[in-house]
Order: structure tokens, then C-alpha cells, then sequence
């Protein structure tokens, strides 16, 4: 009994020694993947907060065949798993015909991103739909009774109000976004998921080791908290009305 | 005559709500619409302020013809804006803008407004100035001077549609419009605004005030039609209509409503 307590604990020992002794090499490794993991996300908010703007305008308009067909787009999009979605983009022009990516790290890095900004335009302009659309239209009467034209309506009366609404479930769909970029490994982009697992077979001369693995969970836990306090900061900002 | 109603209609898809409405007022005067629910209040209201366009007839003031549903559709919105300006209207469920404070939201249209004047850069400061020195007079006038700096939310029913009196009032609209001002508001705090308009009247403003409040109609009021599906049926003075009405419906409207 006693011994098993005994080997257990030196095993601890061991592992300590051992993450102290491999950190210097893990570390930059994994900020390395990091960096990799912060450009998709800040490629995908660059494309989708725009583009899901203008599909949400679509999905509004009264002209009926675009509204059908962006209502199509957004239904196939949200109705399948992005990491499909991630290696139809990226195997499938191979496939039928010529590989459009090259095989290196920046192509994968340019069909990831076509895939998370539409995914994420899509998810994006339903959030925009809701926020447009909650606002009372009593809001857009009163301003115009008032002589005020569409576009001082649209900027002085309700964007605000739109984006008080949207704000909330923008900020969960965004810190789904921080987690969802590690999908992107499925096609081998070698972000932080990536490199840590790359010391599991062999990486930077290290050995079936899996707490780089594990390690990587801080970064995310650090950068969605800082989002976490932004968006609430953000959020607070707008509590003064209602 | 300030405005004329004339043969007015209306319909949304196949329901007709307006089918010919005719009515006249003059300067000064107060005119309250009764009538009972789904009889075309609000839609003509609605009509009259540009909201919804009317599929016939003709709005005019002064005399003169402020619009006709014969003319084409395609009116500039910069020309239907400009008309929309001598018409203020005061909505049932207030509309406040929620993200201004209550002097801001008296004072947004002014502000927005000044800036098409071809002296705003000049006198920027003067013309703001003096934008503010109003929206305090005003919002004193109904009773909020405590309250410039608090924001909608902050307020009580009655306060809320205080400001929006004084928010359509800061435009100096040649005729205020009324959409039952005091249905959305718990019973006690009708009175506050009823007094308002009271002392409006008193004024001479020019008001046209739909509203259920048959005693309060009786006693501001110079003049009153009633309507029912769509028409005018029964028009005059408060005396006329509600003393000595004339009509079958109109009899049991006013009968009904003093049962209550
Ligand atoms: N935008 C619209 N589309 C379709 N029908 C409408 C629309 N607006 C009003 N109506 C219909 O027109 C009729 C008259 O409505 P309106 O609101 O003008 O009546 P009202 O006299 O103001 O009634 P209340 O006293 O209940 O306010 C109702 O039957 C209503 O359903
Ligand atoms: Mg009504």
C-alpha cells in the first residue's frame, strides 16, 4: 500500500521534471500554432461580420429569389458540420479536377478561412436578422413622423438598438468560433491543436508526450476569458437603456 | 379651413378599411375621432401622416393640396418629408427612442433638422443653443424639468408619453395628432396626460385626439366625429354627437361605453 503511494508520487515527480525540462521547447512551439489558431479567428470575424451582414439583408429582402436562395445557402451551411464543410472545401476541387490549394501551409490556411467565413457568415446573419428585426418598427414610424430620413433613422434610431440586441448572442457564436478553429486541423492547418498534438509522435525532437496536448487548453481558456470580459464590458456599456 | 379630409379610402389586400372619409377642422381648433374598435382610427391617422398611403382621395391644408392618391406613387421622399413636418403625431405605445435621454429624444429631430438650414456651420452653437433653450420650455410645459437627463426606462407610463408630446411638439407641427395618448396607461395615470392636452387646448393648438375617454372628448373638444367601419357616420359639436346623436350605432357605441 504504502509503496504503491510511494511509486505514484515519484512518478508525478518525473512528469514535473519532465514538462519543466521540455517546456522551453514546447512552449514557442505551441505560440507558434497559437499564432496560427489567432489569424484564422481574426480572418473569419474580417470576412463573416460583413459578409453575414449582407446575407442577412438578403434573406430579407422582398425579392423573392434571392431571399430563397440565401435562405437555401444558410440552411445547407448551419445544417452540416463544418469539418465536413472543411474537407469538401479542401479535397473536393482536387477531386474533380486540379488541387487549387497547393499542398503547403498557406493554402490550407486559404480554404480553412473560405470555409470558416462562410460558415460563420451564415450563423452571423441570422444573428443580424434577429437584431434588425427586434427592433420595434414603431421606432422607424416615430423617427420618420419626426421628418428624420431613412438613412438618419437607420443610424440615429436603430443601430444602436440593433446592436445592443445582437451583441449577446454575438459573443457566444464568437467564443464558439475561438474553439471551433481547431476543426481546422482535420486538414492538417498546424495550429495550436496541431502542434501539441505533433509531440505525441514526434515533434522538435520530443517523443510520444501528451501534455503538450493537454496544455494547449490554456491558451484558449485565457483567450476566451479576455473575450469573456470584453464582450461584458461591451454588454455593460449598453445597460443604460432598455 | 386648416385641414380637409376629403373621400378618403383605404384598404390592405382585400379587408377595406377606409371607405370614404370626409371631415374638416379649423385653426385652433380640437377635433376627437370616436369610434369603436377596428372602425379605421388609427389607419386613418396613419393615412394622414404619411405612414400608410391612401388608395383614394385627398388631404388638404390650408386650402391647398397636401396629397392626392390620384398623383403618381413615386412622390420624392424628400417632398413627402417636408409635408410630414406639419403633422406631429403622438403614438398610443409612446415609441420613445430607448438609447436617448429624455431632453436627447426632444431634441434629436430639431438638431437633425437644423443641419439642412444653409446657415448651420455659421451658427452651429447659437442654432443648438437655442434648440435646448426650447426642448427645456417644452418638457417644463408638461412637467418634466426634473427628469431632462433620465433615460425612458427610468420612466413611469405617464412620463413617457409626456416626452413624446414634448418631442412632437419641438417641431411645431401646424396640427398634433393623438393616438388614444392614454389607453396604454393604468387608469391613474390618464389624468396627468389629459391635463396636458388640456392646457394645450388652451393654447390653441390645433389637435386631432382619438381616444375611448368619452367625458374627456365631451369637454376638450370643439368638435367630434364618430366613426364606424370604415365611414364618418356622425359629426358636430359635443353636444350634437354625444347628447343628441342621430345614429343607431352611434346611440349604442356611447350607450355601452356608459355601462361600463
Ligand atoms: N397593416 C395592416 N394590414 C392589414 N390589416 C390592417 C392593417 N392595419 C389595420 N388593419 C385592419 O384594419 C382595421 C382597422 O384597424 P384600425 O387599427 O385602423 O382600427 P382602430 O379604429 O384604430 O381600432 P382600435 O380602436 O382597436 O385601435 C382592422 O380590422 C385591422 O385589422
Ligand atoms: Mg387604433
Amino acid at each position: 500500500m504504502l509503496n504503491v503511494i510511494k511509486r505514484n508520487e515519484f512518478e508525478h515527480m518525473q512528469l514535473i521534471n519532465r514538462i519543466i525540462e521540455q517546456f522551453p521547447i514546447v512552449f514557442p512551439a505551441l505560440n507558434v500554432g497559437f499564432l496560427q489558431t489567432l489569424k484564422l479567428f481574426a480572418i473569419t470575424l474580417v470576412g463573416a461580420l460583413p459578409l453575414g451582414l449582407i446575407i442577412s439583408f438578403g434573406s430579407m429582402t422582398k425579392f423573392k429569389p434571392i431571399s430563397l436562395l440565401t435562405k437555401v445557402v444558410v440552411w445547407i451551411v448551419r445544417g452540416s458540420p463544418l469539418m465536413l464543410q472543411l474537407m469538401i472545401i479542401y479535397y473536393l476541387p482536387g477531386l474533380v479536377g486540379k488541387n487549387i490549394w497547393g499542398g503547403g501551409e498557406s493554402g490550407r490556411f486559404i480554404a480553412a478561412a473560405i470555409a470558416f467565413i462562410m460558415n460563420y457568415a451564415c450563423y452571423f446573419s441570422e444573428i443580424y436578422r434577429g437584431g434588425i428585426q427586434g427592433v420595434p418598427v414603431g421606432q422607424q414610424e416615430a423617427g420618420q413622423v419626426l421628418g428624420l430620413t431613412k438613412t438618419q433613422v437607420f443610424f440615429k434610431v436603430t443601430l444602436l438598438q440593433m446592436v445592443k440586441r445582437i451583441v449577446p448572442p454575438m459573443s457566444n457564436e464568437i467564443i464558439t468560433l475561438v474553439k471551433d478553429t481547431s476543426l481546422a486541423r482535420i486538414i492538417a492547418l498546424q495550429e495550436i491543436i496541431w502542434a501539441g498534438g505533433a509531440f505525441m509522435k514526434s515533434s522538435h525532437g520530443i517523443q510520444g508526450q501528451i501534455w503538450p496536448l493537454f496544455f494547449t487548453g490554456v491558451y484558449y481558456l485565457a483567450f476566451c476569458g479576455i473575450l469573456t470580459l470584453l464582450f461584458g464590458y461591451i454588454e455593460k456599456k449598453l445597460s443604460y437603456f432598455e | 379651413m386648416i385641414l380637409e379630409i376629403k373621400d378618403l379610402y383605404k384598404s390592405f389586400g382585400r379587408t377595406d378599411v377606409l371607405k370614404g372619409v370626409n371631415f374638416s377642422m379649423e385653426e385652433g381648433e380640437v377635433l376627437s375621432i370616436l369610434g369603436s374598435s377596428g372602425s379605421g382610427k388609427t389607419t386613418l391617422l396613419r393615412c394622414i401622416n404619411f405612414l400608410e398611403r391612401a388608395d383614394k382621395g385627398q388631404i388638404l391644408l390650408d386650402g391647398e393640396l397636401l396629397f392626392d392618391a390620384a398623383e403618381e406613387k413615386t412622390a420624392k421622399a424628400k417632398e413627402i418629408r417636408k409635408k410630414q413636418l406639419n403633422f406631429g403625431l403622438v403614438f398610443q405605445d409612446f415609441n420613445l427612442f430607448p438609447q436617448y435621454s429624455v431632453i436627447e429624444n426632444v431634441m434629436l429631430a430639431p438638431k437633425l433638422l437644423a443641419k439642412e438650414e444653409p446657415d448651420f456651420k455659421i451658427n452651429k452653437n447659437q442654432i443648438y443653443e437655442e434648440i435646448r433653450h426650447n426642448a427645456e420650455e417644452i418638457l417644463d410645459r408638461v412637467g418634466l424639468s426634473e427628469k431632462l437627463d433620465n433615460y425612458p426606462c427610468e420612466l413611469s407610463g405617464g412620463q413617457k408619453q409626456r416626452v413624446s408630446i414634448a418631442r412632437a411638439l419641438a417641431l411645431k407641427p401646424r396640427i398634433l395628432f393623438f393616438d388614444e395618448p392614454t389607453s396604454a396607461l393604468d387608469p391613474e395615470l390618464t389624468g396627468e396626460i389629459l391635463k396636458v392636452i388640456r392646457s394645450l387646448a388652451a393654447q390653441n393648438i390645433t389637435m386631432v385626439i382619438v381616444t375611448h375617454e368619452i367625458d374627456f372628448a365631451y369637454s376638450v373638444s370643439d368638435k367630434i366625429i364618430f366613426m364606424s367601419d370604415g365611414v364618418v357616420i356622425e359629426s358636430g359639436t359635443p353636444d350634437q354627437v354625444i347628447n343628441n346623436a342621430s345614429n343607431e350605432r352611434t346611440k349604442m357605441f356611447l350607450q355601452k361605453l356608459s355601462e361600463k
